[in-house]
C-alpha cells in the first residue's frame, strides 16, 4: 500500500488505544494515513497496522458489509468501517473509536458477549410445541409473501452491534435487551411458522424491555443494513398492550403444509443429502 | 409483563386525562357556551358556580376520577425518568414503594376534599 500513494490527501486518524493489562484507561493515538479515493476506513486501519503501528487491534472479517464485525465509532457514528469510505466522512481528521455501551477488549474491540446473550435469551428461532414434526420433518410450512413480508426486513440484521452502541437508553439501563435482540424478538413473534411469542413476551415485556425504550430512533438510524429496530420495538409494544387487554388476535402457528406439493416433494427434485449429525 | 400492565394503563390515562382536561376547558373557558356547567351569572370559578357543580355527584366522581388517573400518569412518568438514571434494583423498589405511598396519600386527601366539597355544596344547597 505504501508504494502506491498518488493523488493521496493525508488524514490523522485519531483511534481510541486501550490494553486493559498496561492501560488504567482509553487513550487518543494519532496516524496520519494517505488516503486515496475509494478507501474504507478498514483500508486506513489496515495501513496503520501494516506501516505505522502493527499492535493496533480491531475486528474485521469478510470486508464487504455482510458479516457485521466492524462496526466502530467513526466521528462519533456507529457503522461499519469496511462500508464507510474515508473521504466520505473526513477532510483532514478523522476520530476511530470502539462502539459505545460495551465492555473494550482491546483498542477497537469491543466486547459483544452482553449483547449475544440478550439475543440468546429471547429464543431467536423457530419455536413450535410439534416436536415430532421438528425431529423428523415430513414436508414443508407453507407461508405466503404477505406473511413474509411481515418480518421480512428484521432478518437483514448482521448483529454488528451499531444499534446498541448508538442506543441512548442501553448507555443508562445496562440490562434494557436492547435494539437488536427486540428487533429479532418482533421477526420470531411475527413469522408464521412460530409459536414461542408467549415466552418471548415475558422477556420483552419485562422492566428491562421493550417498554425502556424511549423511540430516540438512532438505532434505525445508524443501521447499517437499513434495518428499523425502533419500529420493530414500537409494534412490540402494540402487541404485548393487545395481548394483555386480550385483544390480540388469535395466532396459531401455520400448519404443515398445505401448498404446492402438498407437503410432497416434486418429482424432479432429487433426494436430500444423508444426515451427517 | 408487570411493566405491560404498568404502561397500558398508563397509555389508558393519558387518553381519559385528554377527553376529561377538555371537559374542565369547556367548563371553564366556554362557559357561554355551555350554561348547564355554570347556571350563574359570573364566571365560571365563582363560588355559586362552583358550589352548583359540587353539589352534583356527576362532577364528584369525575373530580375523583380525574385526580386519580392524573396521579397515575404522572407518578408513572415520573418513576420512568427516575429510572433512567442508573439506579441499583434495591433503589428502584424504594422509589416504586415511596411514589405508590406518596400517590395513595394524595388520593385519599384529594378525594376527601371532593366529597366534603360535595356534602357543603348540597348543604348549602338545602339550607
Amino acid at each position: 500500500m505504501t508504494e502506491n500513494t498518488n493523488n493521496s490527501r493525508p488524514i490523522t486518524f485519531h483511534v481510541t488505544r486501550y490494553n486493559p493489562e498496561s492501560d488504567r484507561k482509553p487513550y487518543i493515538k494519532s496516524y496520519t494515513v494517505p488516503v486515496r479515493a475509494g478507501m474504507t476506513v478498514l483500508d486506513g486501519l489496515h495501513y496503520i497496522k501494516e506501516n505505522l503501528d502493527p499492535t493496533l487491534a480491531w475486528r474485521f472479517s469478510c470486508r464487504m458489509g455482510v458479516c457485521g464485525s466492524c462496526g466502530m465509532l467513526l466521528n462519533g457514528h456507529p457503522t461499519l468501517a469496511c462500508n464507510t469510505q474515508i473521504l466520505h466522512i473526513a477532510d483532514t481528521d478523522l476520530t476511530v473509536g470502539p462502539l459505545p455501551n460495551f465492555e473494550i477488549i482491546r483498542d477497537l474491540v469491543p466486547d459483544l458477549m452482553t449483547m449475544f446473550e440478550k439475543h440468546r435469551s429471547i429464543n431467536p428461532h423457530i419455536v413450535r410445541t410439534d416436536e415430532k414434526e421438528l425431529n423428523t420433518p415430513e414436508g414443508e410450512f407453507y407461508q405466503t409473501p404477505e406473511q413474509l413480508e411481515k418480518f421480512l426486513q428484521f432478518t437483514y440484521c448482521i448483529k454488528c452491534g451499531c444499534c446498541m452502541g448508538a442506543c441512548p437508553t442501553l448507555a443508562t439501563d445496562v440490562h434494557y435487551l436492547g435494539p437488536m435482540p427486540l428487533a429479532a424478538a418482533e421477526r420470531y413473534d411475527n413469522d408464521s411458522r412460530d409459536d414461542g411469542w408467549r415466552d418471548r413476551h415475558q422477556l420483552t415485556g419485562s422492566a428491562h424491555g421493550a417498554f425502556r425504550c424511549h423511540y430516540a430512533g438512532e438505532c434505525s438510524r445508524v443501521c447499517p443494513k437499513g434495518v428499523d429496530p425502533a419500529r420493530a420495538i414500537q409494534h412490540l409494544k402494540r402487541q404485548l398492550v393487545l395481548d394483555y387487554l386480550h385483544l390480540a388476535r388469535k395466532k396459531k402457528p401455520c400448519a404443515m403444509l398445505h401448498g404446492p406439493g402438498e407437503g410432497k416433494l416434486l418429482a424432479n427434485i432429487p433426494a436430500a443429502p444423508a444426515k451427517t449429525v | 409483563m408487570r411493566e405491560t400492565k404498568y404502561w397500558t394503563w398508563h397509555m389508558t390515562a393519558g387518553v381519559v386525562i385528554l377527553f376529561l382536561l377538555g371537559l374542565h376547558m369547556l367548563i371553564m373557558h366556554v362557559g357561554g357556551v355551555s350554561t348547564s356547567f355554570a347556571p350563574y351569572s359570573g364566571e365560571a370559578t365563582s363560588k355559586a358556580n362552583s358550589l352548583f357543580r359540587d353539589s352534583k355527584l356527576f362532577f364528584t366522581v369525575t373530580y375523583i376520577f380525574l385526580l386519580g388517573i392524573a396521579l397515575y400518569h404522572g407518578l408513572y412518568g415520573l418513576r420512568t425518568i427516575l429510572f433512567e438514571l442508573t439506579l441499583k434494583p434495591v433503589v428502584e423498589k424504594s422509589i416504586t414503594f415511596v411514589l405508590t405511598i406518596t400517590g395513595l396519600g394524595l388520593f385519599v386527601l384529594g378525594t376527601w376534599a371532593a366529597i366534603a366539597t360535595h356534602a357543603i355544596a348540597l348543604s348549602g344547597a338545602r339550607g
